[in-house]
């Protein structure tokens, strides 16, 4: 019997790896074609490591200035966003965590419908182009202000709060604003950090309000961007980028620009992994 | 009212969260009487004419509509049948794992592609893809078969939307279950050992049941968003020659709504998706309520 756990152990870790080879082996592909030479590529050479290595893919997608105005604004949309959506969140998930606060179950059920029941597309544009936000940044911004899911994990890591806190606070003469700013927001810290690599990724990443409300094309973010040049094999919607390089091949530009997008993710991601599974478990738990 | 006085700089915080949701929550949901209308862009709400349920009919007799509602219950299937159960047993499995550094780097490689977009994803999934320089049809030619033109046809389309949603989901998902597995009183499976239990049937008798209202909970969540497959991942893989098999009603509204600003018609879609959903969740509720007294409400 001792034997047969030994067999499925090595057989467990054996496959659990296989798996995690199948996750990264695309991204590592990927890696690789952006550094191969158009010939290697187009010769089906490039397997995980580059063939002919080239920067040559690269200096196409730095030299041209609309990719770089696009990730200009994702950077600008995910930082200011995310400022915004934590302000958003956590000044309504606090109050909603508190006792005191007397409209809070009514508060909460009007939340909670609206993420079981969403209004379609076409009623949110009239009311997006009503507040005459088409063709601004502010509405990669302000719509996504708060995200439900979110609010209710915050609010949940509130609630667990000891009270005792804030009531000795107030017994010490400190006001409401001055509880939260040097008691409450010290102590929040994880999952502030949660949140915000939360919602920084869906900023970065999302295209489709973009592609709903912005049709200036100076106003792009990266994601919508990297469509054209990406999906344009398949489209026959060929960038201004591909047209004007005949030596280089579409597929390893194509696939340094996708390197290029991921960068700021796969920086970032280390550093608040301890934290979002942390955060994660706060919101399993508690909801 | 003094509890207004005494606590109001809560009330005032919380403010513009609550004027957020009235405005781009609440808003759309009473815009949505478009449905019932026969919506004029230069009448507005008050001008346009009522036609009731015209809008529903319309959508029931349109054999394009019936076709793209066949596309997003089978592919709502799809995924609920192939992708829902992985990230269970890949939590299992994971839990087997004693090794604490090993398990560590392969939940950080596992979770990773869950931070990638569907644009990244749709273009790597194109390089891999591809009938010229994809990799796959690399092997298939080294072994002297055809190359395939995996999104050029439609027959591949839906394998194609649930395989790469396993591919950039199904670690994440482990998350929500390692935490319910974490939980597991360590002194039940002392119990079973002494009572001869091998580990196939620890995991059958003690592991599986205390991870089952969690994965009621979910199943219940997915359920809910059984139409709403997502419109980003769709929109990303659909070209003119596999749409036929891979549009399903969120690409629908977008183009037929948005593009050719039919607004009443993609109102009652939508409205039609939501409510389905509703109530889905409700029957799912009733049901697992009864069946386990498990629920989401």
């Amino acid at each position: 019997m001792k034997n047969k756990g030994r067999i499925f152990d090595v057989i467990n870790y054996i496959f659990l790896t296989l798996v995690g080879c199948m996750m990264v082996f695309p991204i590592l592909h990927v890696l690789a074609k952006s550094f191969s030479s158009t010939q290697a590529i187009n010769a089906g050479k490039v397997t995980l490591f580059p063939i002919d290595w080239t920067v040559m893919n690269y200096q196409v997608i730095l030299g041209d200035g609309s990719i770089w105005r696009a990730f200009m604004v994702s950077i600008l949309i995910t930082v200011v966003g995310t400022l915004i959506n934590l302000i958003f969140t956590a000044s309504l998930a606090y109050p909603l965590s508190r006792q005191e606060y007397s409209i809070r179950k009514v508060i909460l059920i009007l939340i909670l419908v609206t993420m079981i029941f969403q209004a379609p597309l076409i009623p949110n544009y009239m009311v997006i182009k009503n507040l005459q936000l088409i063709d601004s940044l502010w509405v990669l911004i302000i719509p996504s202000a708060i995200s439900a899911y979110n609010l209710f994990i915050m609010r949940s890591f509130f609630t667990a709060l000891p009270s005792e806190l804030i009531d000795s606070a107030s017994i010490d003469g400190a006001g409401e604003l001055r509880t939260i700013w040097s008691i409450i927001l010290p102590l929040s810290k994880p999952v502030m950090a949660t949140m915000g690599l939360f919602y920084a990724v869906s900023h970065w990443n999302s295209y489709s309000s973009a592609l709903y409300y912005i049709n200036d094309r100076a106003l792009y973010p990266l994601q919508l961007r990297l469509r054209e040049i990406v999906l344009s094999n398949d489209l026959g919607q060929a960038g201004s980028l591909l047209e004007n390089v005949n030596e280089v091949s579409p597929a390893g530009v194509q696939m340094a620009v996708i390197i290029v997008s991921v960068i700021p993710i796969i920086i970032v991601y280390p550093f608040l992994q301890k934290y979002f599974i942390k955060g994660m478990l706060i919101g399993s738990i508690k909801s | 009212m003094n509890n207004l006085r005494k606590y109001k700089v809560l009330y005032l915080i919380s403010l513009p969260g609550i004027i957020f949701f009235i405005v781009f929550k609440y808003l759309p949901l009473a815009g949505s009487v478009m449905a019932f209308q026969n919506y004029n862009i230069f009448k507005g709400f008050s001008g346009s004419p009522w036609v009731g349920l015209d809008q529903f009919r319309r959508m029931f007799t349109y054999p394009e509509f019936l076709r793209i509602f066949e596309n997003t219950v089978l592919i709502g299937l799809y995924d609920m049948v192939f992708a829902f159960p992985i990230p269970i047993i890949f939590a299992l499995l994971l839990n087997e794992v004693r090794k604490a550094v090993y398990k560590r780097i392969l939940q950080t490689v596992v979770y990773l592609p869950h931070f990638l977009s569907w644009i990244i994803i749709g273009g790597i999934m194109i390089g891999i893809l591809s009938p010229t320089t994809g990799i796959i049809n690399q092997i298939l030619n080294s072994f002297g078969f055809d190359p395939i033109y995996f999104l050029g046809e439609e027959s591949y389309i839906r394998s194609i939307l649930v395989g790469t949603g396993i591919w950039k989901d199904s670690g994440w998902g482990t998350i929500i279950y390692l935490a319910a597995l974490a939980s597991v009183n360590p002194e039940l499976y002392e119990a079973a050992k002494i009572d001869g239990a091998n580990r196939w049937k620890q995991t059958l008798s003690i592991t599986i049941p205390t991870i089952l209202p969690t994965i009621t909970i979910m199943f219940l969540l997915h359920i809910g968003n059984f139409l709403d497959f997502g419109f980003e991942r769709v929109f990303v893989f659909i070209n003119s020659l596999n749409e036929s098999h891979g549009d399903i009603l969120d690409t629908y509204i977008y183009r037929v709504g948005l593009i050719d600003q039919q607004y009443s018609y993609t109102t009652a879609i939508g409205l039609f998706k939501s409510v389905v959903g509703l109530l889905l969740v409700m029957i799912g509720n009733t049901l697992s309520k009864k069946a386990s007294g498990e629920g989401l409400y």
